[in-house]
Order: structure tokens, then sequence, then C-alpha cells
């Protein structure tokens, strides 16, 4: 598989994953106006998945669609940041996985949109927008929960300590990524760390979280390296699929 | 979603207090108003029954749509394609929509959300009986969209010149974003229609197990119906309970022929005389069980309700005492 | 029926916990229209509920400004032919519970 598709798989995937554990919030909601913002978030994500799939499925030229591509990889095809297929957990634990990757995701469609593939920047810059409304949803619940309640600044510190360490992963380069900024049509990895961190704290000391210390951990989720949860996510994301090969639906 | 006929409330089927004939000044002003095809709004005087009338019905309508999110949402995850997968999300967010703009038509009446949805978890409130059935296969999806929002498509339409204005322009919203909900559901029975041998016999077990459940969405016969009479002359309720499924039998037995789907119904026979199909006995002995609390679903539908609002209770607990903190110190730095 | 029941819209009753604020909506549907009132919802306080309305009544791309009021800083007219009582000209629009601000000692009312 060429850089360039497995590149852009890491932001379908990415978003399709995201998109599909958020989508798990519908109907389950603390208030009914999240319920319909989460659903906003969630859609915004599978939209964008669809477009970076089909467009990895194009440069790859084997004729694989969108479907193709979601639903008959395997869990080691994926390659979506281990973060995002961590199971929800409680509102806080959602919020905070939502603004540590929608503030990396900022900056990365920022990078993007300059891509010297046309069509890599066009998706990037259309999913831009869309990515900084997400970052003010969540950073702004971030901050209200943080600075809350006791129970909630409690939970959100949790939450914090316990995915904290998946982010080093954002920033981890290979030979994909050197590669792809290389050629100009992507970025260098850890580019981004900086920054990121820089945004990261200041919501934090908003919010009154602690940042949490660096972890020697490193998850591989973009390698294809996942978690136990991603398994269970795709055999249920993929059942019909699975079970009804060739149907249309 | 959807409003069944909701005069299935024990308690309220019985009208609470019957309008005075033709009493005060301002009962007489009212009805006339009414007559008129004029609008009730929030502050004008009202009648105490017609308050407590509106409220139930606005807010079991509610509920029925914040109910409802749950046996589509069981597919979202499992969804076949990623097109239909944000079709679904879309629409069960619609819903949630629909439930908000509901509830908010019924707080103009002087009930608070929370309160409305406390008699909700308590199981004083009710919701469409439809919702206690569970959706089994993807098929189900498919089915509530194509039967159950074609049938509240019929009940909800006459709604929109409902005496109550905050209801009839909540129900115009609603019916306005609903217009895409049947045609989605009528798609996926299309594409099963025109699938494999194994989808079409999905669609078609599909369709027997909630062809009659539909029926029996539309409410008791008119003659055992107390209450409509009373929500006629109001102009709450427009259309009868038989006259919707009628108009909705014959609407959907060509759309079922189309796809190929056999309607379970031995007595199903167009009638050349009347102009409509003649159709088979309703078992209202189900209906009544499942509108009692003894459906498949009941238990399940609520207990994931009120585990969604106590689980949310610390979230909204946190978001309020940070506004008030927040509040208290720009109070403090103006000052 | 109860007491609070009869009481219906007029009474201060109060949520067993704090409900969060009501907001009304007002959205332009496009430059040159004037803000139209849509519906309210619940919200914390003013920017959250501009972003919730946002969610909730732009879903359809139905506008491109909006507006949110606290409903209990409506002040409305009386409806013209009121005979039986005149409220006074400070009432407020809409019979919602949430209005009455109780101590925090009161927990049921």
């Amino acid at each position: 598989m060429s850089a360039k598709v497995e590149y852009v798989l890491r932001f379908g995937d990415n978003s399709l994953i995201l998109g599909q554990r958020l989508a798990e919030w519908l109907g389950h909601a603390p208030v009914l106006e999240e319920d319909i913002a989460s659903a906003n978030i969630s859609l915004d994500l599978i939209g964008q998945a669809r477009l970076w799939l089909t467009l990895a499925g194009r440069i790859e030229g084997k004729g694989r669609d969108e479907d193709r591509l979601a639903y008959h990889r395997e869990q080691q095809d994926f390659r979506n940041f281990t973060l995002l297929e961590l199971p929800n957990g409680d509102y806080a634990y959602t919020v905070v996985r939502r603004f540590l990757f929608d503030a990396w995701h900022c900056l990365a469609l920022d990078a993007l949109s300059g891509s010297h593939d046309t069509d890599i920047a066009a998706i990037a810059a259309k999913s831009r927008k869309e990515a900084e409304y997400h970052r003010l949803h969540s950073g702004d619940w971030l901050v209200r929960l943080g600075d809350g309640t006791g129970e909630s600044h409690a939970r959100t510190q949790a939450a914090l300590e316990l995915q904290w360490r998946y982010t080093a992963e954002f920033f981890d380069s290979d030979a994909v990524d050197a590669e792809m900024a290389e050629s100009g049509a992507g970025f260098a990895a850890a580019s981004l760390r900086d920054e990121w961190l820089e945004e990261v704290t200041t919501v934090l000391a908003e919010a009154t979280l602690k940042v949490p210390a660096a972890a020697k951990f490193v998850s591989h989720g973009k390698r294809g390296r996942h978690s136990e949860h991603l398994s269970r996510l795709l055999a249920e994301m993929q059942v019909l699929q699975r079970t009804h090969p060739g149907a249309k639906w | 979603m959807y409003t069944q006929s909701m005069d299935t409330d024990p308690e309220t089927r019985n009208p609470v207090a019957k309008v005075s004939a033709v009493g005060r000044p301002e009962e007489q002003r009212f009805q006339a108003t009414v007559d008129a095809e004029g609008k009730i709004e929030p502050r004008d005087w009202m009648p105490e029954a017609y308050r407590k009338t509106l409220l139930r019905q606005i807010s079991q309508h509610a509920h029925s749509e914040i109910i409802g999110m749950f046996p589509e949402g069981n597919w979202i995850s499992r969804a076949p394609s990623l097109k239909r997968k944000a079709i679904l999300i879309a629409k069960v967010q619609d819903e949630a929509g629909h439930g908000l703009y509901l509830y908010s038509a019924a707080e103009t009446l002087g009930q608070s959300r929370d309160e409305m949805m406390a008699a909700l978890h308590s199981g004083r409130a009710k919701y469409s009986s439809i919702f206690n059935y569970p959706t089994l296969t993807w098929a189900d999806v498919g089915m509530i969209g194509w039967l159950v929002d074609g049938a509240a498509i019929m009940n909800q339409i006459p709604l929109c010149r409902c005496s109550y204005g905050p209801y009839a322009r909540a129900m115009i919203r609603v019916c306005k974003e609903e217009s895409f909900h049947q045609r989605q559901g009528f798609d996926i029975m299309l594409s099963l229609s025109k699938g494999t041998a194994d989808q079409k016999a999905m669609a078609q077990e599909s369709l027997d197990r909630w062809w009659w459940p539909v029926l029996a969405m539309f409410g008791p016969p008119d003659a055992d119906s107390v209450h409509s009479g009373q929500s006629a002359q109001w102009k709450i309720k427009r259309v009868s309970n038989d006259e919707l499924r009628q108009k909705f039998i014959d609407a959907t037995v060509p759309q079922a022929e189309l796809l190929g789907l056999r309607i379970p119904d031995e007595k199903l026979k167009w009638n050349t005389q009347t102009g409509h199909y003649d159709f088979g006995p309703i078992d209202w002995d189900d209906f009544w069980r499942v509108v009692n609390g003894e459906g498949p679903c009941n238990k399940e539908r609520l207990a994931a309700r009120v585990k969604a609002y106590e689980e949310g209770q610390w979230v909204r607990d946190a978001a309020m005492a940070y506004a008030v903190k927040r509040k208290a110190r720009q109070h403090k730095e103006a000052a | 029926m109860s007491e609070d029941e009869k009481q219906g819209g007029t009474g201060g009753r109060r949520p067993l916990v704090q409900e969060w604020p009501l907001w009304e909506v007002f959205i332009r549907s496009k430059q040159g229209l004037d803000h139209k009132h849509c519906g309210s919802l619940h919200a914390t306080d003013a920017k959250q509920a501009i972003q919730m309305a946002r969610d909730v009544y732009t879903r359809r791309n139905e506008g491109v400004s909006i507006w949110v009021v606290p409903s209990n800083a409506i002040t409305a007219s009386d409806p013209g032919e009121r005979e039986a009582f005149v409220d006074p000209m400070a009432d407020k629009i809409f019979r919602h519970p949430t209005f009455y601000e109780l101590p925090d000692e009161v927990k049921h009312m």
C-alpha cells in the first residue's frame, strides 16, 4: 500500500471511529440539547470519513469504495489513533477525548490545507471548518466540567489521566509520515506538538485541570496495532456487510 | 416522529373538567376564537380542561419522540453502509429535536421539562405504544420509517392546524423536517426488496411483525374513544382515529405491492362500493397490554431513559455550577 | 389530582433539582430579514445557549444569525381583552414555573 493511501486512511479512520463512538451517545446524552449537538458532530465526522475513504480507494485504484474500506477491513488494517477506539466511558471521558483530538485535528487539517495534493487539500479545507466547531464545543464543555462541581472536576481529571498517555501517538512519526512530509503532501507529525501542547495547556488551566505527566507508553493505532476494543467495535459495525456478502443496502 | 391518538390514559379518558355549557364571557370568547379557526396563545384565557388535555397530549407526543430514538438508535452502530449510517443519525437526531420543540410548546402551558420527564420516568406519563416493540433486524429500521412515520405523518398534518398556537407551530416545524423520514424508510425497503433472497425474507418477516401494531397506533376505534368529542370541539384533534387508520391502509397497500410484500391480513380486500380496503380485526387486547406496560420493551425503554437522565445529573449540575460561578466572577470584576 | 397539579402553570413550582434556565431563540434566516422567534431551549448561560441554538435550530441551514434571550427577561404586552384579571404590564410572556427564583435552602416547592 502506498504511503499516500495509508496516510489518507489514517484521516478517514480517525473520523470514522470517533464518529462511530460519538453516535453511541445519541439518545443517552445528559441533556436533550447535547443529544442533538453530539449527533451533529458525529455526522460531520462520518461525512469526513466518507470523503477520505473514497479518496483512499481512488488513489489505491483497486476498486474499493468507502463501504468496502469501512466494512471489509480487519482491525489491523485500520489506521486510526488508538485513543479514538476506546469505549466512551462517562461524559467527562468523552469530552476529554474529543478535546484532545479536536485540538490536534484543527492543527492537522490546517497543515493539510496547504498540501501539494489538491484532493487532500480540498477535503482538509472542508473538514477544517467543522473541526473548528468541534473544538469550540469540546473545549467549552471541558471548562464547564473541569471548573464545575467537585464531582465533575474529579471525573474530568481522572479521564484526562487515563487518556493523556494516548496522545503521544499524535506526534509519533513513522516512514509514512516522513514520506508524506517530504513530498509536501503531508506534514511532519512532530511539528504540531508544541502548538498543540500550548493550546491544550491553556484550556486545561482555564478548566482548573492539571496537565498529566508525560508517559513512556506510545500507542500505535495509526500503524495498525490497536487496543482490544477496536475489533469489538468493528464486529458490531460490520455485522450486516459480513453476514450478507455482496448484498446492497 | 409521532403521536398516537392519546386517549389511552385511563385517568384522562374521562374528561377531568367539562367545559361548562356556554358560561362566562371569556369561555364564549375562547370557543368563538376556536370555532373561527383562530389560535389560542399561552397568555390567553383557556379552560383548565383544555390546558390539561393539551399538556397531556403535547408532553406524550414529546415523550414518544424521545423514547422513539431507542428502537432506531439500536441500529446506528450497525447500519450497513456509511450513507445509511449518516441518514439514520440525522433521523434520530431529528427526533431529539422534535422532542425538544414539543417540550418547549408544552412548557408554555406551565410545566417544566424536568417535571414532564419526571412523569415519564415514574411511568405516570404515556408515550406511543409502538416503541415498545423491538427492532430485531435492519428491515425494522426501514419499517419504522415507512410505516410508523407514515402513520405519524397522517396524524401530524392535521395537528399543524391545532387551535393552540405553540403546538401548531411546533408541528409545522416537525412536519417540514419529517418529510424525509418516511421516504428514507421506504428507500430501505426498496433496497431490500430488490436484494438477495435473505434480504427479501428479512423485509417480509419485519412487515409480519409490524403491520398490526402500526394499525393499532392510530388508537382505539372511534366508538370507544371517549375523549375525542371534546378534543374535536377544541380543535386539538381534528380527524378521527378510524378515518386516519383507513386512510393509512388505503395509501399503504399499493406501496406494499410495489415492494412485493404480502400484508399479513387474510381479510384485506378492496371494496369497490366504499372505495376503501376492508381489513381484519385488530387485536386490541395486545394494544392495551402494551399501553399498560406489558409490551416486549416497555421496561427496557424506560430504564434506558432513566439511566441516561440519572447519569447525566452530575453533568447538568456541573454546567449549572460553572455558570453560577462565572456570573459571580463577572460581578466581582465589575464591582 | 394533587394540589400542585391544580395550581398548574400559575404556581411557582420548582423541579426537584435545579433545571437549566430557559432561553428564547430568534433566527435571522437570511441577510435583510428580521430575526424571528423560532423556539426555546435550556442552557446554563448565553454562550452555551448560542451554541445549542445553532445545533438545535439550524440543522438545515436555516439561519445566518442567532439571538438568544433568557425567557424571564422578556416583558410582554397584555393580551387585549382581559377582563377578569388585569395582569400588571410587567407580567412575563410565558408561564414557566422556572421563572421563580427560590433561595437554595428551599428544595421543594
